[in-house]
């Protein structure tokens, strides 16, 4: 029998405000276990939560990229369980009334298709704190600075259809959170985390199947590989009779294996209600539009002016436009040179190897946009051809120095181009007349041969001269 | 000391140069110590003296407030710093707060002298102080009696002469009920007019501070120093009633015209002692004020509805009591669920676990819509009748209670009997309401209180109508033992 | 047991809230609550058909907050109060994933 996955995720993305959600705590990641916990983070008694407006607006912000219904009220909601890492033993989400309700986003699949994958709602909630299990023998210690950071949760419909394509959804949604400025996107400091629903049905039919939840999965390629693992998993059961359980699973990378997960409340039952400490939400649609207008320029918007306006071919526009530091740099390379083909080249080609080799993101780029940009300046005035040009870029790509001039490299390394007629015509005319054979085949119409002397004048200049100019004073010499 | 003194009084002797901070304090600690009631959890005596000593010198420089130098007593339900806070539970046996509350602040920034934290029911959950675990407070007036609750300390205090005034929350009726059986004059203001910030919550949506005082007086300039905006409370009101800070300067003014006060029938229903409201109502009409019977017919379903909405939220804002971060944790825990368990059961008493498991019952899945939604629609009814009434009448009278103080023992054993006691000051704590207990007479010489309920954010009508009853009547200012309290520092 | 009443199932609830109750305790528990359950079952009788919850007296809107930092750190101060830490950690028994 043949299967088809059906697959939700649900993304929490961290939202990089300053303070807490609920209190004016840092986020700052990386502080010494409880140093940045206040009062309200404890849940010591007699404190309050107060609603940080940057999260409502980064929630608005999210809302809008994806084309959502903004509730203009929406209700925080507590959500009871006892587990350590939660000092109330509330924490507060948005349950009934989230602020953002139903959007899509366009998947871009590797076939060079797309898909609309339904998301079904997003609301604000506190992240909880962390647990050490291996610091104190018997123990476990608990530490609170996490708890209260804002979170944005991105609830898909089950839309997605195989772990590549949930893996994709996540790196897309990664995309646009930080093209929105609204996180760091940071996955090693777990500022994007996310929790898969999975389940398989026999090709062809349409109602479900019983899913499981994989709790906590927080990089690109754990994704893909948790759930592969528990589709191949759940066929595995239902191919040998058995059945599968609604559960909570947790992805032990080290392992290679997605099992069962003890659960945090035996019941679950979370006796949500509305917390009567936070009255409810409301924003102003005047709150909506001002966060519209401010808006930045998302992918497919800048996808098409790539297209449209610079004459970009489709595949380069996207591959420039999915990452916002790409697309910075891109149009930083474009702002000094002027040139967006030749720029997307170079992104695309020599500046993408390089970096892919050296496992740099591009923002670090040891090449910076303003030199590449120079450097493409060179090749459109002739001052450099395509093989100076390399040069040139490997040098640069050595130095790592940002203050490096170009045109002072190019003086330094001799990579001008010999442009002046009069050098350049002594060269040809030595290399005619070391050569008298192939200008008497050339001189018989035989153009074939014209290839082999301008080779011979570049090997003589050393690669600098300009072949246009070889060729025409060839022409001109017969 | 000779007498018990208002709070104006010790205000003007003090600014007078009569007595000393210093001196009103000891001679309030001496009274503390040899107190019967068991009012207070705490005697913060260093704190007091040190307090006195910095209100002393910001008299000598002219630079203080009317209340500074005054002493007073925090329920034991606000966070003090330095000194343990326990609301009343063996839970928080040993809780000393990094913070204080923001009422607290308020009152150390006007310079009071805190001389330490009263009795309560555990959580503030009680109308009679017998759920403490401090033990029971009894009534100044007989001791046999309770003070009421939650806030029988506060109340017992007062009525005592201990401290002129003391702090008090009120939830579904903690400030008025116990200020009735005790005699003296309490006050809950609109939800919102005073931070919830560092005060111990009970129920969120109902819990709000209040002074407990001899008179109207007092309590008006109490509230103009309790009251204020608070951006780490985002139920904090921010209002702008440039009454207050008169009221505190010049004493309430006498009312500009009579008012038509509303007698809302319900509350009237079953009294058994008639006879005492009724002379309000009569003095009242002769100082030409209109009474008219009005309607509030949701009135009988105020109770249920406060216990579904006071234990949803109190299951919940009682979780933090989990043993790890603060307050009592048990002996050698073996697991997590260990530590949560016994820790818990150990630190609250049987109230407060009757009051969770209520509220975890009406939370769950499957009877969320039947209790939790269906209470707060008949909220609204319970709030529209208010606003219906309003529209027609200044304020409104009635009891504040149904009895006078019982004795001690009588209704522990029956959590259904001990809750009609907030049958008249549960359905303003549902709708937010300001309202005011004052003293209006005896019933076999235990005081009954009468209740003034005004539109929300109208302390003022309150504290006018009340001051203004207590210019024509006496009842406030008796005491047990045939004591009186003095409006004036030399007698 | 009461009649018409659903039975109250106090292990359940006295889970949910993490409280113990011993056997006798439990009856006691359980009988009260029977009680408050009825006493609070008066107030099906009123129609709230179209009537809009209010969760909160301000029947209003929430204020916000600016997204400043204005706490500084007190782990010292915080921990004075605590029953178990060590190196900054809160510690429980050890807790099993």
């Amino acid at each position: 029998m043949s299967w088809e996955a059906v697959i939700g995720l649900e993304i929490h993305v961290q939202l990089a405000t300053q303070s807490k959600i609920f209190s004016g705590a840092a986020t700052a990641y990386g502080a010494e276990p409880n140093a940045q916990a206040c009062a309200v983070d404890l849940g010591l008694p007699g404190v309050l939560p107060v609603l940080n407006e940057a999260a409502v607006e980064m929630a608005v912000k999210f809302g809008l990229a994806i084309g959502a219904e903004i509730n203009l009220h929406s209700i925080f909601d507590r959500k009871n369980y006892f587990y350590p890492d939660l000092p109330k033993g509330y924490q507060i989400s948005q349950f009934a009334t989230p602020i953002v309700g139903k959007g899509e986003i366009k998947l871009d699949l590797t076939d060079g298709g797309q898909r609309i994958i339904g998301i079904t709602r997003a609301h604000l909630e506190e992240d909880a704190g962390k647990s050490v299990h291996d610091l104190f023998p018997g123990q476990t210690g608990i530490d609170l600075n996490r708890t209260g950071t804002p979170l944005l949760e991105v609830v898909s419909e089950p839309d997605l259809r195989s772990a590549s394509e949930a893996a994709e959804y996540f790196r897309q949604m990664h995309s646009l959170v930080k093209y929105l400025g609204i996180c760091d996107g940071n996955l090693a400091e777990g500022s994007m985390r996310c929790d898969a629903n999975v389940s398989v049905r026999p090709q062809g039919q349409e109602a479900f199947g019983e899913r499981t939840e994989i709790k906590n999965i927080n990089s690109f390629r754990f994704v893909e590989r948790a759930i592969e693992l528990e589709i191949e998993r759940q066929i595995d059961v239902l191919e040998t009779g058995g059945t599968i359980h609604r559960e909570t699973r947790l992805f032990d990378a080290d392992a290679d294996e997605t099992r069962t997960m003890r659960s945090k409340e035996l019941s679950e039952d979370y006796r949500y209600f509305p917390d009567p400490d936070l009255l409810p939400l409301e924003i102003t649609a005047a709150f909506v539009q001002a966060v519209r207008d401010n808006l930045p320029e998302l992918p497919d918007a800048r996808c098409q002016r790539y297209q449209q306006a610079m004459g970009l071919s489709a595949y380069d526009a996207a591959s420039l436009s999915n990452d916002l530091d790409r697309a910075e740099f891109f149009e930083a390379v474009v702002g000094v040179c002027g040139n967006p083909k030749l720029s997307a080249n170079w992104l695309n080609g020599e500046l993408s190897a390089h970096l892919n080799n050296a496992d740099v993101e591009i923002a670090a780029s040891p090449v910076s946009a303003e030199q590449l940009g120079q450097l493409i300046q060179r090749i459109d005035d002739d001052t450099l051809s395509s093989k100076t040009a390399k040069q040139l870029f490997k040098a640069l790509w050595a130095q790592a120095n940002a203050e490096s001039n170009v045109d002072a490299l190019i003086e330094q390394l001799g990579l001008k181009q010999m442009n002046d007629d009069g050098e350049l015509s002594a060269v040809v005319s030595g290399v005619l007349e070391a050569n008298p054979d192939q200008v008497a085949e050339l001189r018989s119409g035989k153009d074939k041969v014209l290839g082999f002397l301008v080779g011979q004048v570049m090997k003589a200049t050393g690669g600098k001269a300009n072949p246009k100019q070889v060729n025409e004073l060839i022409r001109k010499s017969l | 000391m000779p007498g018990i003194k208002t709070l104006r009084a010790m205000s003007s002797a003090l600014k007078n140069r009569e007595i000393s901070s210093t001196e009103l304090t000891q001679e309030h600690l001496a009274k503390i110590a040899a107190d019967k009631t068991n009012s207070f959890v705490t005697v913060a005596k260093d704190n007091a003296l040190e307090q006195a000593k910095q209100a002393q010198q910001r008299r000598e420089q002219e630079s203080s407030h009317p209340l500074t130098g005054v002493p007073l007593a925090h329920k034991d339900i606000f966070c003090t710093q330095g000194i343990t806070t326990t609301c009343g539970s063996r839970m928080l046996e040993n809780f000393v707060a990094p913070y204080d509350a923001h009422v607290v602040a308020l009152l150390n920034q006007a310079g009071m002298v805190t001389l330490g934290k009263t009795n309560m029911d555990e959580f503030a959950m009680g109308s009679s102080n017998e759920s403490s675990h401090f033990g029971p407070v009894s009534n100044p007036w007989n001791l046999d009696k309770v003070p009421g609750g939650s806030s029988g300390g506060s109340a017992a205090a007062v009525a005592a002469g201990l401290v002129a005034c003391a702090t008090g929350t009120d939830t579904g009726g903690s400030i008025r009920q116990p200020a009735a059986l005790c005699g003296i004059t309490g006050l809950k203001p609109t939800y919102g007019r005073i931070s919830r910030y560092g005060m111990i919550a009970f129920a969120s949506s109902l819990d709000q501070a209040g002074p407990m005082t001899c008179d109207a007086e007092d309590a008006a300039l109490m509230l103009s120093a309790m009251a204020g905006f608070d951006s780490k409370d985002s139920t904090s009101a921010q209002r702008q009633d440039a009454w207050l800070a008169d009221f505190a300067e010049q004493g309430i003014p006498d009312l500009d015209r009579p008012l038509k006060i509303g007698l809302p029938q319900e509350y009237y229903a079953d009294l058994s002692n008639g006879s005492i409201i009724e002379a309000v109502q009569n003095t009242l009409a002769q100082q030409g004020h209109e009474l008219v019977d009005v309607s509030l017919p949701h009135t009988q379903a105020a109770i249920p509805v406060y216990y579904v909405i006071a234990g949803a939220e109190a299951s919940t804002n009682l979780s933090r009591y989990d043993g790890v971060r603060f307050g009592h944790r048990c002996e050698n825990p073996q697991s997590l669920e260990d530590l949560y368990k016994r820790s818990r059961s150990e630190g609250f008493g049987d109230e407060v676990k009757r009051r969770i498991l209520t509220g975890t019952y009406t939370l769950s899945v499957g009877y969320f819509d039947a209790y939790y939604i269906k209470a707060q629609q008949i909220r609204r009814l319970i709030s529209e009748d208010f606003s219906n009434v309003f529209a027609d009448v200044d304020v409104l009278l009635t009891p504040t209670s149904p009895t006078p103080a019982f004795s001690k023992g009588q209704l522990s054993d029956d959590p259904i009997a001990m809750y009609q006691q907030d049958l008249y000051t549960v359905p303003t704590s549902l709708a937010g309401l300001p309202a005011l207990s004052m003293p209006c007479g005896f019933v076999d010489g235990l005081p009954v209180g009468a209740q003034l309920i005004a539109p929300a954010f109208r302390e003022d009508v309150l504290l006018g109508l009340a001051a203004q009853y207590q210019k024509h009547s006496d009842w406030h200012l008796q005491r047990p033992n045939g004591s009186r309290v003095s409006k004036e520092w030399a007698t | 047991m009461s009649e018409a009443k659903p039975t109250i199932d106090l292990a359940h609830l006295a889970n949910l809230a993490r409280l113990n109750f011993d056997p006798n305790s439990s009856e006691s528990a359980r009988a009260d609550l029977e009680k408050i359950i009825a006493m609070i079952d008066a107030m099906q009788a009123v129609n709230t058909e179209d009537v809009a919850p209010l969760s909160h007296p301000l029947d209003g809107a929430q204020r916000l907050r600016q997204d400043l930092v204005t706490e500084t750190e007190q782990r010292d101060n915080f921990q004075s109060t605590a029953p178990s830490t060590s190196e900054g950690y809160y510690l429980v028994p050890r807790v099993v994933d």
